[in-house]
């Protein structure tokens, strides 16, 4: 890991809930360098979309705290802007979204067209080309009318990019006339427009079949190396992880586990609950077992690390404070007292 | 279980098929505004499926490919249009309700969500007790005594008994779920996708949880999944469906080793496989699956079919059986 380009340090999110606290991440550390698609896999409930919240800067305002930590983007702490400043030149403009489900998140009575053209508006990489500003215009609020043209043919191109066959008619359809699958190769499109550095795609296969999920994963990873833009892949489905990213990062009820290159973390896996989280991928070759126990609490979760209470190899110092993240391989590191030493994995056994 | 200790169990039931799906068909009208009907939505459409005592077949598709109408037309949720189910040795197409509650026993159909389908203000007695007292004839004793031992089988402890549906996990909710439909004692149960939307290590002790039961209890399992992976992990034998037809049937080892259909093939790449080929390289199908209100001629699955010839449009190809153990609907098979 020579260049970190998003470099989170320490971070401690909290939610105030009607039972106490909950601290959903705690102390969590996390890095994606230029251009890589860095996979964030954890169960539900494990704080990977709080994580991914977190950097957009849009957590809910009256109930979560962040208490601790930076968020360093491109040299600059996120954390210290001003929320301004945020959804004017960082959201949505150098940090775009990817939604889990293309379903909810077109708003059914307008057309495709009218709400991609929308978020050009305000979006687009022309909007503060001298150019294309014209004074009253601003004065006015008004969308500079060569400005719309110049983004209108590039909204075409992108739909063409994201192989969206008609990409006149798909804009002037409204969103239910168009399949799940175009409804978020659309989302895909609408996340490169403003030509960002950096997509947080959160979950965006679950709600898919799979032969459309392959498809969609095939286009996302090449339109990220052509682009040379860096993705952030929330997701508890290994299988995606370990076909589009370069980097896996494991969570476990708010704490990072486990940061690896993708063969490292498939074939040498340190951390005990990545082991355990492999074993239980439904196999071929022996039988699966689930993780006995459940997920702590995360209002007044165990103090150290906080899956040693379903851990095989938890001694007296797990419970008392977190092992510090130790290097174990080349990008490989991994937050445990007793790393499991070189197992045996599937994939070593069949080859 | 292992494979071997699972052709045991089956070879140990008789002979007689437990279940004869024949060409079963359910067809939903579309109207109009005027409620005129223009056309058929044909979502199960002449399928048929023998499923042997004790074996564990899977039903597997995309959305939409009318694999949850096929379980939900065996239950009797939806009247069939067309063909015939015969259970048990019995015609069960076109009972009346009362006939059908003494199959309900018997025949059992298990919820993608059987937690949810928990009445949340009953504690869990009262609705593990209720399909006792609707179906057996028990007094109460015997009753408890039955609760207790599936309780017991599905791995929960007996406190759970006293508790509501939302003091326990998502997982256990599962298993009351199942502990209810197990109570009656069912032959065989439809499981409509059980383990979507869990995460790997729940679905795991889950998976567990259904081959231990169905050793325990020799249950015959119908898996409508759409994960491939546990399908291949714990079906003997799989009927892959592309808009409401079976376009391959065959035991799991077959076809995943030796997919025919291109379909089927297309199916199995596209499953993300540790350690294996990426399918971000070589992932080959295009597009999505037609509106099933409006099929294409022929076969169906000709518009997005890569090897498909001027004749596909023609006939709908019938199951072959040119191979052991494995039928499948296209003329170009090999």
């Amino acid at each position: 890991m020579t260049t970190k380009f998003l470099d989170v340090r320490d971070l401690e999110v909290s939610f105030a809930t009607d039972q106490g606290i909950a601290r959903v991440l705690d102390k969590v550390n996390f890095s994606i360098g230029p251009g890589e698609i860095v996979g964030l896999v954890g169960e539900s409930g494990c704080g990977k979309t709080t994580l991914a919240r977190t950097i957009l800067g849009v957590l809910p305002e009256n109930s979560a705290r962040i208490s601790n930590g930076v968020i360093n983007f491109d040299g600059e702490d996120l954390l210290q802007k001003s929320s301004e400043e945020l959804s004017a030149n960082i959201r949505g403009r150098v940090i775009t979204f990817i939604p889990q489900d293309p379903f909810t998140s077109f708003n059914p009575v307008f057309t495709i067209g009218t709400q991609i053209m929308e978020l050009m508006r305000w979006k687009s990489p022309r909007r503060d080309d001298p150019q294309y500003v014209n004074s009253l215009g601003k004065i006015l609020n008004i969308y500079p009318r060569a400005r719309y043209k110049a983004d209108y043919q590039q909204v075409l191109e992108q739909l063409r990019e994201v192989q969206l066959p008609e990409p006149e008619a798909v804009l002037a359809k409204y969103p239910h006339e168009v399949s799940g699958g175009q409804r978020q190769r659309l989302m895909i499109a609408m996340a490169l427009l403003p030509d960002p550095k950096l997509i947080i795609a959160d979950e965006p296969t679950t709600a898919l079949d799979v032969t459309i999920q392959a498809q969609i994963l095939k286009l996302l990873r090449q339109l990220a190396r052509d682009r040379n833009v860096a993705i952030l892949f929330t997701t508890h489905d290994l299988g995606t992880t370990y076909e589009i990213c370069d980097r896996v990062t494991v969570m476990y009820a708010g704490q990072e586990m486990e940061a690896a290159l993708v063969d490292g973390f498939f074939n040498r896996p340190s951390h005990p609950y990545t082991k355990r989280l492999l074993e239980s991928l439904p196999n071929q070759e022996h039988g699966i077992e689930g993780i006995p126990g459940d997920i702590p609490s995360l209002i007044n979760a165990p103090p150290g690390c906080r899956f040693h209470q379903r851990c095989d190899y938890a001694t007296g110092e797990c419970s008392v404070s977190r092992a510090a993240s130790t290097e174990i391989g080349t990008d490989h590191m991994v937050r445990c007292y007793h790393p499991v030493s070189r197992p045996k994995t599937q994939t070593e056994a069949a080859s | 279980m292992s494979a071997q200790e699972l052709d045991d169990t089956i070879e140990a039931a008789t002979d007689r098929p437990i279940l004869e799906i024949q060409g079963l068909k359910k067809y939903f009208a579309i109207r109009n505004v005027w409620k005129r009907r223009i056309g058929w939505l044909k979502a199960v459409d002449g399928v048929s499926i023998s499923v042997q005592r004790g074996e564990i077949i899977g039903v597997v598709g995309e959305s939409g490919c009318g694999k949850s109408t096929l379980g939900k037309a065996l239950m009797g949720i939806h009247q069939p249009t067309g063909g015939k189910i015969v259970f048990e040795g019995n015609d069960i197409t076109h009972l009346k309700p009362n006939q059908s509650r003494e199959l309900r026993s018997q025949l059992q159909y298990s919820y993608q969500d059987p937690g949810a389908s928990l009445d949340p203000r009953w504690k869990i007695r009262r609705s593990l007790h209720e399909p006792l007292i609707i179906h057996a004839d028990l007094v109460h004793e015997e009753r408890d005594q039955r609760v207790h031992d599936i309780l017991k089988a599905v791995g929960l402890p007996e406190g759970h008994l006293d508790l509501y549906p939302h003091e326990i996990s998502g997982g256990q909710q599962r298993r009351v779920g199942l502990a209810r439909i197990l109570t009656l004692q069912p032959s065989l149960i439809i499981l409509d996708e059980p383990t979507s939307g869990l995460d790997v290590s729940v679905q795991a002790t889950i998976i567990n949880l259904f081959l231990d039961l169905h050793r325990t209890f020799k249950l015959t399992y119908l898996f409508i999944s759409h994960d491939l992976s546990v399908v291949r992990m714990i079906c003997n034998r799989i009927a892959v469906m592309y808009l409401g037809k079976i376009v391959e049937i065959g035991d799991t080892k077959n076809i995943f080793k030796n997919p025919r259909h291109p379909y089927t093939q297309s199916l199995l790449a596209a499953v993300p496989e540790i350690g294996g080929r990426k399918i971000t390289d070589d992932f080959w199908l295009e597009g999505e699956p037609p509106n099933p209100g409006n099929l294409p001629s022929g076969c169906r699955f000709r518009t997005r079919c890569e090897k498909a010839q001027p004749q596909c449009a023609e006939i709908d190809p019938p199951l072959r059986r040119d191979w052991p153990g494995q039928e499948v609907a296209c003329p170009l098979a090999e």
